[in-house]
């Protein structure tokens, strides 16, 4: 009971914190813009720490955030391993080349009108599609290793990529194409200099959009089916033995990749794109 | 029209492209059959075949050629087999039927759907509480922003498990992945849908001595609406996949989510196909849906194009 109540007393501390930083004289600074959030989330452990033992929740149920600490710490040899097998070979590999496919598929798209009509409503279609359902017939086609993992990474990040791309090449305007006319530049001088640096803002949007897909589908295919490693099929197991402590630590695992992947993304665009009017200022 | 032209035949090229795909595919496994029925086969024994390219045994193979697209369990299906398949399970089944795919993709939606209200319903208050106060905003969006670019989806099992061990079943387990898929996409974008309104509005509001509440009801949220709907687009669809891969690790006997699994499990591919295609049909349908409500409610709001 002084758990719970402790709890709620520190939910209130940490909240008035927040509330003095963020009406207070220095909220607009770059120190207090990352303190607040980072107080929040150390309140929300803080007080699923006490709830689940002030409450007396069965741990097997609901491990507390140390038993997943202490649990993170203990296995870092079999997360790496599964990170390796989930992430390195499966998510990035089917990263790559889905993002080189849709790529090159855009260019070719993009030099015909006609197939630029028929094939971007397609496109459209299937990014909206739940397209992991086609986890277990990749499993069976490509065995149960990393390479149907990364087949259904492919899949799932090639369309809003071709998407993006294909938008983003139709970025400039009439004016500035008729600019590179004048100038006689060939049809992949304009590309490079013009269109290709335009369309960029447009394809890094989709890039970003498929970190995340791509490791959603790494992960969800392996429970259709998976070599003894690889983050997904721990997660099943885990949960078949109750010991979710490793599930939360692979969870954290999982975030803490999703989150360095989509930084690395969100970094090379702040590189290619630094002129762009939403890179500046 | 001429867009039509073009979609029909992209699509066309598609399924062209499939059936030629399944020959490949499947030639080992016809080849296989055809020895054993007595038909004559270059070159003789399973053996002598595995070592050759699959395209070298369709050149030499010519008349297993039509057996490649209607073989019982091929490696790829070929299209007339899984519309034959989806015909026969949702049209000539009753819909109660435990092999009808209406049934299991009814079982699907409802999760759906239901994790979808709670979702968005969740959501658009959180917004709220965000456009109106400083501290929810700096506390929770950098978190709800960070929660997009991880798996939460990997968190599935566990919720269905524990779930279930606290005696939650049926539905609500896979309602609440559904909810917590779309939460996020609606929360960010409704955020920023009511702060879309621009200063000179809101200035314009002040100066009509407008009240807080006046001023959400008649400007915010009217003006969030583009945006809800974009993000309601895209949530519909995580909720989708939420419902379709909770129903994977429990083991459910019915949903589009266990008709895959089985199907995976006993090698049925045409099941999974089809399957996968009412999971598709379904996803197209709600995007839809929404498409429609979207472009009326525009219209009628004066906003529509």
């Amino acid at each position: 009971m002084v758990m719970v109540v402790f709890a709620f007393v520190l939910w209130a501390l940490g909240w008035f914190v927040n509330v003095r930083l963020a009406e207070g004289a220095a909220a607009r600074t770059v120190g207090v813009r990352l303190l607040v959030p980072v107080i929040f989330g150390v309140t929300i452990l803080a007080m699923w720490e006490l709830l689940v033992r002030g409450l007396n929740v069965p741990l097997v149920i609901l491990p507390t955030p140390s038993m997943i600490a202490v649990r993170f710490s203990e296995s870092t040899s079999i997360l790496w391993v599964d990170f390796v097998q989930t992430i390195l070979k499966g998510a990035l590999s089917g990263y790559v080349m889905g993002a080189l496919a849709a790529f090159g598929t855009a260019i070719l798209v993009d030099r015909s009108d006609f197939l630029r009509r028929g094939l971007l409503p397609v496109g459209n279609f299937m990014a909206a599609l739940p397209i992991v359902g086609t986890a277990p017939i990749l499993v069976m086609w490509f065995g149960f290793d990393w390479h149907s993992k990364a087949a259904v990474v492919v899949v799932m990040v090639f369309f809003p990529i071709l998407v993006n791309t294909v938008a983003g090449l139709r970025e400039t305007s009439l004016m500035q194409r008729d600019l590179m006319q004048t100038y006689a530049a060939s049809y992949w001088q304009g590309f490079f200099k013009l269109r290709l640096p335009a369309a960029m803002p447009f394809v890094f949007n989709g890039l970003k959009i498929a970190t995340t897909l791509s490791l959603v589908g790494a992960i969800v295919a392996e429970f259709f089916g998976s070599p003894t490693v690889g983050m997904g099929f721990r997660i099943s197991t885990s949960v078949g033995q109750l010991s979710l402590d490793m599930v939360w630590a692979e969870i954290v695992v999982a975030a803490l990749a999703g989150s360095a992947f989509y930084g690395l993304v969100a970094i090379s665009e702040k590189i290619v794109t630094f002129w762009h009017p939403s890179q500046r200022g | 029209m001429k867009s039509l032209i073009a979609v029909l035949t992209v699509i066309g090229v598609l399924v062209v492209i499939w059936y030629a795909a399944c020959v490949p595919m499947n030639i080992k496994g016809v080849l296989t059959e055809a020895e054993r029925a007595g038909a004559v086969v270059e070159p003789e024994g399973a053996r002598e075949r595995r070592n050759l390219g699959a395209f070298g045994l369709v050149a030499g193979n010519g008349f297993a050629i039509p057996a490649t697209w209607a073989q019982a369990r091929p490696r790829l299906p070929a299209p007339h087999q899984v519309a034959i398949e989806l015909w026969q399970t949702t049209v000539m089944k009753k819909i109660t039927s435990k092999r009808s795919l209406v049934h299991h993709a009814w079982v699907t939606l409802s999760a759906t759907l239901l994790g979808f209200g709670i979702g968005t319903g969740l959501g658009i208050l959180l917004a709220v509480g965000v456009v109106h106060s400083r501290v929810m905003d700096m506390s929770v969006m950098p978190w709800a922003i960070v929660s997009q670019t991880i798996p939460i989806i990997a968190l599935a099992p566990m919720i269905i498990v524990v779930l279930y061990s606290i005696g939650v079943q049926g539905v609500l387990p896979k309602a609440v992945i559904s909810a917590y898929l779309s939460f996020f996409p609606v929360v960010v974008g409704m955020v920023k849908g009511l702060r879309s309104p621009d200063m000179m509005q809101l200035d314009l509001l002040a100066t009509y001595h407008a009240s807080k509440p006046q001023g959400f009801w008649k400007l915010r949220l009217p003006a969030s609406m583009p945006y809800l709907f974009t993000s309601l687009k895209i949530g519909v669809a995580a909720s989708l996949v939420g419902a379709i891969v909770g129903e994977l690790p429990t083991g459910a006997v019915a949903g589009l989510g266990a008709r895959l699994l089985a199907g995976s499990y006993y090698g049925q591919t045409v099941q999974i196909w089809s399957a996968l295609f009412m999971a598709a049909i379904l996803a197209a349908c709600l995007v839809g849906l929404l498409g429609v409500i979207e472009r009326v409610t525009l219209k009628r709001m004066g906003m529509g194009s």
